[in-house]
């Protein structure tokens, strides 16, 4: 008996486990492979809705499931946390003591918020003048804050890189934008995006290509800005230095922006048990992975996908669904004693909101930055890089394809692992 | 001896080829970012820069750097001035830190 264990039940853990599943069927049933799978949360939450909630424009009964359902009924699920890893003796600490042993083992805990990584952010205006949207609970609390806000600065920051989803405090700097403008009062409300990276859109084409959105929507920019601390008036800060506003993100290098709500993207890192595992993971406790073959670099046997990994590509559920592909084949090659496929280019693929019942898409790797021109086949029918109503449709309807056809593991028609230049347009970005 | 002239950057003064880098090229490279000498401090930070890149596929944040490598993040800003992960990036030959767009 041959035992697959799979630590994390979200998008990345939960495709894989299903796609394995129905590829080694046979085996399983006939009780040569196990596929065991921990989650320590009964529920799945559907990430990608977190971003509406604030708006309220969608719902928690809305974006989350009962897990035992999301996952094929020939994979075992474990309720449980995980306390600990031992690479050298194959095995996994559950809370309660138990230990599991494993002969190969997929790492997709995902990234964890550390917000308490930051001076002040969990301070006295945690969650009362200072929020985040990358939680269930996050994303209600700002949605109550959003009702509540009558004018003032909304200051919108990634506090540092990597984050999962990269586009979305940009999308939801868009979405304020346009929430704002119907409730009538976006000429009382200032809105700032600030960013650690040299400008919100980083690379050349995007750059050219959508530079223009956050004039249009009037959104404040200030880049190249390092969040040191966060000091809130209740913190003792006085109240001239805060400009007689709620708080102020300060930067390493002195900056102040003075906030009445601050929307923040706080540090991510990998689970906590990957920092007590010798040499799995990275400074920010993210497994360090061969980017191609998904392989760890401290043990053959134990590989990563999803957020838990540190593949340079985004942090997205596409690229989990991407790897996932190349991870099922490279499981069953090394169950069978062949050599690993190096499959994976970094392929990720994001719908952006940009508000006013618009978004835009965007299809890139490793080598190839986001650009434009049709997708996913050469005529289209949905435009890359560029604002369209289509691609808000797609966005929404995308909900429905990730319970039904993602989470189950089958694939996309037209979408592959492996990103496909036909269709798009090879710009020179000093055009 | 290599000159910074004879390799291919982009646009924005960072190499193309990590390969390309040598400990004299980033001495140029600073002089042109206004760092007239690189000291101790400074070499500590870009070679550990340059080390976690080539292991691990992508650059360090100020946080990690001021973490790991030794010097702390005021430090990092007072070494290299506005932006010091983007700067040292560059003086140690690495791609610039990557957004998602």
């Amino acid at each position: 008996m041959r035992h697959i264990l799979i630590l994390g039940a979200g998008t990345a853990g939960t495709v894989i486990a299903n796609r394995l599943s129905r590829r080694l069927r046979s085996q399983l049933r006939a009780g040569r492979v196990n596929i065991t799978i921990v989650d320590p949360d009964p529920v799945h939450l559907y990430q990608p809705g977190l971003l509406f909630i604030p708006f309220g424009e969608s719902f928690r009964e809305r974006i989350t499931k009962d897990r035992r359902p999301t996952l094929d009924r020939d994979v075992r699920y474990v309720a449980s946390a995980i306390t600990a890893m031992d690479p050298d003796s194959d095995t996994v600490t559950l809370a309660d003591g138990t230990r599991l042993s494993y002969d190969l083992c997929i790492v997709a805990t995902g990234a964890r918020l550390v917000p308490e990584e930051t001076e002040g952010m969990t301070g006295p205006g945690w969650r009362e003048s200072v929020h985040e949207f990358y939680s269930l609970e996050g994303a209600e609390r700002l949605g109550y804050a959003l009702d509540c806000f009558v004018g003032g600065r909304v200051v919108v920051n990634v506090v540092e890189m990597p984050i999962k989803c990269p586009v979305a405090p940009l999308e939801f700097a868009f979405l304020a934008d346009a929430y704002f403008t119907n409730c009538g009062i976006r000429d009382k409300v200032e809105i700032v995006y600030a960013t650690p990276l040299d400008g919100a859109f980083t690379k050349p084409v995007a750059a050219k290509s959508l530079g223009h959105l956050l004039e249009e929507k009037g959104i404040l920019l200030e880049t190249e800005f390092n969040t040191g601390r966060i000091e809130t008036r209740a913190a003792g800060a006085p109240a001239d230095e805060l400009d007689g506003r709620a708080g102020a993100l300060v930067s390493w290098d002195e900056r102040r922006i003075p906030f009445d709500l601050l929307v923040t993207v706080p540090v991510h890192k990998g689970a906590a048990f990957i920092a007590t595992a010798a040499g799995l993971g990275d400074a920010m406790d993210f497994v360090m992975v061969n980017p191609r073959t998904l392989q760890s670099q401290r043990k053959p046997n134990i590989f990563a996908l999803g957020d838990a990994a540190n593949c340079p590509t985004s942090k997205a559920g596409s690229v989990a669904h991407f790897q996932a592909e190349v991870l099922e084949e490279n499981v069953v090659r090394m169950l069978e004693g062949r050599a690993l496929d190096a499959g994976f280019d970094g392929h990720a693929n994001c719908f952006i909101e940009t508000g006013h019942r618009k978004a835009l898409l965007i299809d890139f790797n490793y080598d190839t930055e986001p650009l434009p021109g049709m997708f996913p086949y050469a005529w289209g029918p949905v435009p890359l890089l560029k604002e369209s109503r289509l691609n808000h449709l797609g966005k929404l309807a995308f909900r429905h394809a990730y319970w039904n056809r993602l989470l189950p593991g089958r694939d996309f028609p037209g979408i592959d692992a492996k990103m496909k230049r036909s269709g798009k347009r090879m710009l020179q970005t000093q055009d | 001896m290599t000159t910074l002239a004879a390799v291919p950057r982009n646009a924005e003064g960072f190499l193309e080829r990590v390969e390309d880098w040598d400990r004299d090229i980033a001495r140029e490279i600073a002089r042109e970012a206004g760092i007239p000498e690189l000291s101790d401090r400074h070499w500590l930070v870009v070679n550990y820069m340059r080390d976690t890149y080539i292991a691990t596929g992508s650059a360090p944040t100020i946080r990690t750097l001021g973490k790991e490598s030794g010097v702390q993040v005021k430090e990092l800003y007072a070494l290299f001035p506005k932006g010091p992960a983007k700067l040292a990036a560059k003086i140690g030959g690495i791609p610039k830190p990557k957004g998602c767009i």
